[in-house]
C-alpha cells in the first residue's frame, strides 16, 4: 500500500468534488438518471431488432388468446367490457415485465466485459447507477408498450386518447419496470452469472403473471392465490393501467404508492447488492 | 482499491491528498481508469462512449461536444467516431477507452496492462498515444505491465512487486545499475523476485509495475 505520486501537492485537490449535500445528490441523480436513459434510446436506435421481436409475444396474446377468450365470454368483467379490452392492459404490463425481468443480464454483461467496474469508477453513486438504470429500462419499456398500444388499437380496442392519462401510463409503466429491473439486477448480484439469471428470470416470470390481475379479475383466484396477487407489484401495475387505458374503476392512489414503494425498495436493494458483481 | 472498487484491509491509499477508502467520490474525479479487458460498450458508436463518460463525470453541457471530440482527435478515432464499436479492432478499442478516461482530463491516468492482448503494431500504436498524451497534458500515468521491456522503454519510476508487495521502486536505470553495466530489467526483475516462477507467483499475477511521474501537473 503506497501513496500514488507522493511529490504532488495535496493543497491543490480542493476545488475537486462538489460537497456532499442533498441537493447536490438529487442533480446529481436525476443527471445520471437522464444519462442512462440516453444510453438505452441510443442503443435502441443502432438496433432495433428486439423491439420487434419482443412485440410477437404479446401480438399472440392479443389476437390468439385475447380473440377466442372475447367469443366464449367466460371471464365476467367489470362495467361489461369486451375481454380483448381487459385483456389489453395486462398484455402490456407483462410485456413490459419480459424487458425489465431479464435486464439483469446487461449488469451482468457489463461485469464480465468490465464495463461495469469502469462505471463504478466515475463519480457515480451505486444507487444513483442502478436507479438510472432502472429507469432505463422503463424507457424500453414505453417503447414496448408503445408497440402493444397500437396493436390493441389496430385489433378494434378502444384506449383511451386523453394525452394526461397516456402519460401517466407510461409513468406507471416505468415505476412497474424500474421494480423489475431491480429484482432482476437484485438476482444478478446473488446469481452473478448470465446463466443462472436466465433459468431464475424464466422461472418467476410466469408465476408473477399468473398470479397477478393481469389475464383475469383477482375475483376469479381461489383464495391463496389472492393473497399472493395482493402482493404482486404486478397486479397494481396492471390496475392502474386498466384504470387509466379502459376505465374501469380502480385505486389509483394505491396502485401508484404501491409501485413507488416497491421501486425504491428495489433500488435499495439492488444497490446493496451491486458490489458483489464489482469484486 | 486505488480507484475506490475494493476498501484496503491495511494501510491507506492517498491520492493527491484525498483518503482512497474515505473520499472516493472526490479521488474518482482526479482518475480516468482502464482495466485490463477491453470494455467499451460495443453496441454504442465510438463517439456516444466517449460522451457516456463525459456526461458521467459531469462535463458542462456547454463543453461536452468540444471535449469529446477532442479526446477522439488526440486518440486518433474522429473518422470511426461514428461507427459501432463492434467493428473497432483491439488497438481502437483501447484508444477509445483512453479516450474515455481523457474526457474528464484525469490528473492520474491508470492503466491496468494497458497492452495486453495487443499485436506488436497495435501495442506501439497505443504506446505512441500514451507517450504523446503524457507529454502534452502533463498528467500522472500509474500502469502496471507483465513486459518489463515496457517498463524499461516507457517508465520513469518502476516498483517491482512480487507475493502482493513491492520488491524495490526505483528509475529503470537505478535498478538496472544494481546488477552490474548490462543488466536487463527482466534480471533485475528475476533477482528480486527470487528467479524461479513458483506457484505463488504464477497465482497472483505479481509482477506489477508502476509509474508514478513525481511532477504531477494539472490540467487546464
Amino acid at each position: 500500500m503506497t501513496s500514488v505520486a507522493p511529490g504532488a501537492p495535496p493543497a491543490v485537490s480542493v476545488d475537486y468534488g462538489p460537497a456532499p449535500s442533498a441537493r447536490v445528490g438529487l442533480a446529481q441523480l436525476a443527471s445520471r438518471m437522464v444519462t442512462l436513459c440516453w444510453v438505452e434510446l441510443r442503443k435502441l436506435r443502432h438496433d432495433r431488432t428486439e423491439l420487434y421481436t419482443r412485440a410477437i409475444q404479446p401480438a399472440l396474446w392479443l389476437i390468439i388468446f385475447g380473440e377466442t377468450f372475447n367469443r366464449i365470454h367466460a371471464i365476467r368483467t367489470p362495467n361489461g367490457i369486451s375481454y380483448l379490452a381487459y385483456l389489453a392492459p395486462g398484455i402490456l404490463a407483462q410485456s413490459a415485465l419480459f424487458v425489465s425481468i431479464f435486464y439483469g443480464i446487461q449488469i451482468i454483461w457489463e461485469r464480465d466485459a468490465g464495463v461495469l467496474a469502469k462505471l463504478m469508477v466515475t463519480p457515480t453513486p451505486r444507487s444513483a447507477l442502478i436507479t438510472g438504470k432502472a429507469f432505463a429500462a422503463g424507457v424500453r419499456s414505453i417503447v414496448q408498450a408503445a408497440a402493444v398500444v397500437v396493436l390493441s388499437a389496430i385489433l378494434g380496442v378502444a384506449l383511451t386518447h386523453n394525452p394526461l392519462k397516456l402519460l401517466a401510463t407510461a409513468v406507471v409503466v416505468v415505476l412497474g419496470s424500474a421494480f423489475f429491473s431491480c429484482l432482476s439486477m437484485s438476482i444478478a448480484g446473488l446469481a452473478l452469472s448470465r446463466d443462472r439469471l436466465m433459468g431464475i428470470g424464466q422461472a418467476i416470470t410466469m408465476p408473477l403473471f399468473f398470479s397477478s390481475n393481469a389475464l383475469y379479475p383477482t375475483a376469479l383466484m381461489p383464495g391463496w392465490l389472492q393473497a399472493i396477487s395482493k402482493v404482486n407489484p404486478l397486479s397494481y401495475e396492471v390496475d392502474a393501467l386498466r384504470g387509466l387505458l379502459v376505465g374501469v374503476p380502480t385505486n389509483l392512489a394505491l396502485d401508484v404508492a404501491v409501485l413507488v414503494g416497491a421501486a425504491v425498495a428495489g433500488v435499495i436493494v439492488s444497490s446493496a447488492l451491486l458490489p458483489r458483481l464489482a469484486k | 482499491m486505488l480507484v475506490t472498487l475494493l476498501k484496503p484491509m491495511d494501510g491507506r491509499i492517498s491520492v493527491f491528498g484525498a483518503d482512497a477508502a474515505s473520499r472516493p467520490m472526490r479521488v474518482r474525479r482526479m482518475i480516468g481508469y482502464v482495466p485490463q479487458l477491453l470494455s467499451a460498450d460495443g453496441s454504442l458508436t465510438g463517439r456516444e462512449n466517449v460522451e457516456l463518460f463525459a456526461r458521467l463525470f459531469d462535463v458542462p453541457h456547454s463543453r461536452r461536444r468540444a471535449l469529446v471530440e477532442e479526446a477522439l482527435a488526440a486518440m486518433g478515432l474522429t473518422e470511426p467516431a461514428g461507427r459501432l464499436v463492434k467493428t473497432y479492432s483491439g488497438g481502437m478499442v483501447r484508444r477509445l477507452e483512453l479516450a474515455q478516461a481523457l474526457v474528464n482530463a484525469p490528473r492520474l491516468l491508470v492503466l491496468d496492462e494497458p497492452t495486453v492482448g495487443l499485436d506488436p503494431i497495435a501495442r506501439s500504436d497505443v504506446w505512441d498515444h500514451i507517450t504523446r498524451l503524457r507529454e502534452r497534458a502533463g498528467m500522472t500515468v500509474l500502469m502496471t505491465t507483465h513486459h518489463m521491456e515496457e517498463a524499461d522503454l516507457y517508465c520513469d519510476r518502476v516498483s517491482l512487486m512480487h507475493s502482493g508487495r513491492v520488491q524495490a521502486t526505483d528509475s529503470p536505470a537505478n535498478l538496472k545499475a544494481l546488477l552490474g553495466p548490462d543488466a536487463s530489467l527482466d534480471e533485475v526483475f528475476r533477482h528480486f523476485t527470487g528467479g524461479t516462477l513458483d506457484e505463488d507467483t504464477a497465482k497472483g499475477g505479481i509482477r506489477d509495475v508502476r509509474r508514478a511521474r513525481r511532477t504531477a501537473r494539472r490540467l487546464g
